[in-house]
């Protein structure tokens, strides 16, 4: 087992700063008692002079335009459980470490994402772009690694004999136990892990309980550690709040792109495709925007799902600046893989699909169709409408012709030189739709040959058709 | 001859007035029709390129002429679109003969702006071998944009046009008059990459299997032959 730890040190700010691409300051207020403090604050906020721990109200009072938030950790828990969907896009053995880490067993998937390093910047990469600071590290263990992603101490040990060694040089602090616990371990002398574990065990578990040599013995191995792993909802709904109120399409792309991401990730971990995503963009007092987008078959690929977003974003008026957007796809369906190509030869020929779906934003959904024969005698009707992908009856072998007037146009039966015929038709008495017909090849006088018909109840002459 | 100007020579953009332009491999399709082959660069439509067909009526046999063709897309499972047909493609027709409907593409936009900017995406997109467009309203910039879209995207762009415009300047590459004749058609090749050519190619469009005669003996319910006496009376 090879475990791989991320702390998110900075979960209850990002959750509010990362929906913005400009930095403004921002600061996360929390309660406690009847005193609200600062719990976390940006680089602006702080350059202007707010520190965590400071007083609300003078935080305020320091930066003129600063952005204050209550802390949220029903939104924190759903961050971190979007961050456990996007991670599960790596490898299905995901747990969550609440209430700002992530587990996550990499040991398996190292030959599928080309070796650690490639699987690590992969990661890195993806947390920066959806906005998250993150420490990493890695351990056989899993609480082994979680303490020095705790410690920010970003090293990955393959073997278990060097744990101990390298444990040993953590604070006290990072471990799971209560504050009087570490005020008297401090109070010891024990500052460092390595110092705990040089204690004997027995007097240890009398002045500290059980507790902490178990944990000390779980980091270390010697206990094992079931983790219950994260399974996904059964759809995908985000939400994130912007930062301040946005109405220019970058702004909004710039967010949608990070629950995107998210989504991607979700859905690697289901193994599917959504067939449809929509993005709710909430405004102040008119009723929320929804922007639907859909696939012409079940996507998963980031850079799709964001270009066609943004042909829809490009084609919608909002009404009113955007504080909150969200993100739901429900329509989610398996997608089968196919294998990577061993020689990396990419097709040369474009995405028929992609095209299908952009022409299809622009045009709108009926402007844009595939055509299928269809079982019925009367020529108007022998054909219809459908989806692509749609399976297409062969027809019969009769000479048609390959244009078909939509309405059948009257003509002179004298200026007409019937060249084959008649093919009589006789259908649809039952429909209202009768056609009584005879039908011909004909030949026109300036050289074009056409379908005609003679309507055998009034025996007027109609056109149907062009042999172009 | 210099030997620098040989070497000019040897690219495929640059041709002798009195001879075909060469072009590179697997560039051409080829039409289906041996006489109509001889005279085109390449030995056939060009692919990455825009052809315009100038038809002085509808219904000559415009599209026969490029059936074969694009049955033999078809069968290489390549993608082709219409844009704003004037008419309904008459799906059973185009089946039988050897078009894949699962790999057709009918765009109907609203308006011509649309219909422009369609033939540019499904050009440029290389997911379309073949593009048949019916659009109004050309200029210079626009004809421009879809010329270099058929180049990137390797497609060929098949604009359908009326004989007026066969006055008018056009960046297409190769540019057929159609004339309707007994059998078939007369071909006047307008503009091509090589020298001019004064005689029209005639194509006769029942040898190919373009369309496909029916049978005389189809067993269907609907098909009663009468004789044709009976008829005129």
């Amino acid at each position: 087992m090879f475990w791989l730890a991320i702390h998110f040190s900075s979960l209850p700010l990002e959750i509010f700063s990362r929906g913005g691409a400009a930095p403004e300051p921002i600061a996360v207020i929390e309660k406690q008692g009847n005193r609200s403090c600062v719990k976390a604050c940006n680089a602006a906020a702080s350059a202007g002079g707010v520190r965590p721990g400071m007083q609300g109200s003078s935080a305020q009072a320091l930066v003129g335009n600063l952005i204050v938030r209550g802390r949220d950790m029903a939104a924190e828990q759903e961050s971190l459980a979007g961050l456990a969907a996007w991670a599960g896009g790596f490898t299905p053995d995901v747990s969550l470490q609440p209430p700002d880490g992530l587990l996550i067993e990499i040991g398996s998937c190292l030959r599928l994402h080309r070796g650690f390093n490639n699987l690590i910047s992969k990661m890195r990469n993806g947390l920066n772009e959806m906005g998250y600071t993150s420490s990493l590290a890695c351990a056989p263990t899993p609480h082994a690694a979680w303490l020095m992603a705790l410690a920010g101490k970003e090293v990955a040990i393959r073997e278990s004999g060097k744990l101990e060694k390298v444990l040993g040089e953590l604070p006290v602090r990072v471990l799971d136990q209560s504050r009087d616990t570490l005020a008297s371990l401090e109070m010891v002398g024990a500052l460092t892990l390595g110092e705990c574990m040089r204690f004997p065990r027995a007097g240890m578990a009398r002045r500290f309980g059980q507790n902490l040599l178990d944990e000390l013995d779980r980091a270390l191995g010697r206990l094992p550690e079931a983790r219950e792993f994260f399974v996904p909802p059964p759809g995908f709904e985000r939400r994130l709040e912007l930062p301040s109120q946005v109405h220019e399409v970058e702004a909004l792309l710039f967010a949608a792109r990070r629950l995107l991401l998210e989504l991607e990730g979700y859905l690697g971990l289901c193994q599917a495709g959504a067939q449809e995503f929509e993005l709710v963009c909430c405004h102040e007092d008119v009723p929320d925007t929804v922007l639907k987008v859909g696939f012409a078959q079940p996507a998963r690929d980031l850079n799709r799902m964001l270009l066609l977003l943004r042909e829809t974003l490009g084609r919608t008026r909002l009404s009113a600046p955007v504080h909150t957007i969200m993100l739901n796809a429900s329509r989610i369906q398996a997608m089968e893989l196919s294998n990577l190509d061993m020689f990396q030869v990419s097709a040369e020929t474009g995405d028929g699909n992609l095209l299908l779906e952009r022409l299809r934003i622009r045009l709108g959904k009926e402007a844009v169709f595939n055509i299928t024969p269809a079982a019925d005698h009367r020529p108007e009707l022998a054909w219809r409408k459908c989806d692509a992908g749609e399976e297409v009856r062969s027809p019969s072998k009769l000479q048609r012709p390959l244009w078909l007037l939509p309405k059948p146009l009257p003509c002179h039966k004298d200026r007409l030189e019937l060249k084959s015929g008649p093919e009589r038709i006789e259908s649809g008495w039952w429909d209202g739709m009768d056609a009584v017909r005879d039908y011909y090849v004909a030949q026109g006088r300036n050289g074009s040959r056409l379908w005609v018909f003679r309507d055998r109840t009034s025996g007027a002459w109609f056109v149907h058709g062009l042999f172009a | 001859m210099n030997a620098s100007l040989d070497l000019v020579l040897q690219h495929p953009g640059i041709w002798r007035g009195d001879r075909l332009a060469q072009t590179g491999d697997a560039t051409t399709l080829p039409t289906g029709f041996a006489e109509l082959d001889e005279q085109l660069p390449g030995g056939g439509w060009a692919r990455g390129a825009l052809t315009e067909i100038l038809v002085e009526r509808e219904g000559i046999g415009e599209l026969r002429l490029l059936l074969p063709a694009l049955a033999k897309l078809s069968a290489q499972s390549e993608w082709q679109a219409w844009v704003a047909p004037p008419h309904v493609p008459y799906a059973p027709a185009l089946s039988v003969a050897g078009v894949n409907l699962k790999q057709l593409l009918v765009a109907q936009p609203r308006t011509a702006a649309d219909a422009w900017w369609t033939v540019e995406q499904t050009l440029r997109s290389g997911a379309c071998s073949a593009v048949l467009a019916w659009l109004s309203k050309p200029d210079e910039r626009r004809m421009r944009r879809l010329q270099l879209a058929a180049e990137s995207g390797r497609a060929w762009g098949v604009l359908f046009r009326s004989a007026s415009a066969a006055q008018e300047r056009s960046t297409a590459s190769l540019r057929l008059r159609l004339e309707a004749t007994a059998n078939g058609l007369a071909v006047h090749i307008l503009k091509r990459r090589g020298g001019y050519v004064s005689k029209p190619v005639m194509v006769n469009l029942h040898q190919t299997n373009g369309v496909r005669r029916a049978r005389p003996s189809a067993p269907s319910l609907s098909v009663v032959q009468f004789p044709r006496e009976a008829v005129r009376s």
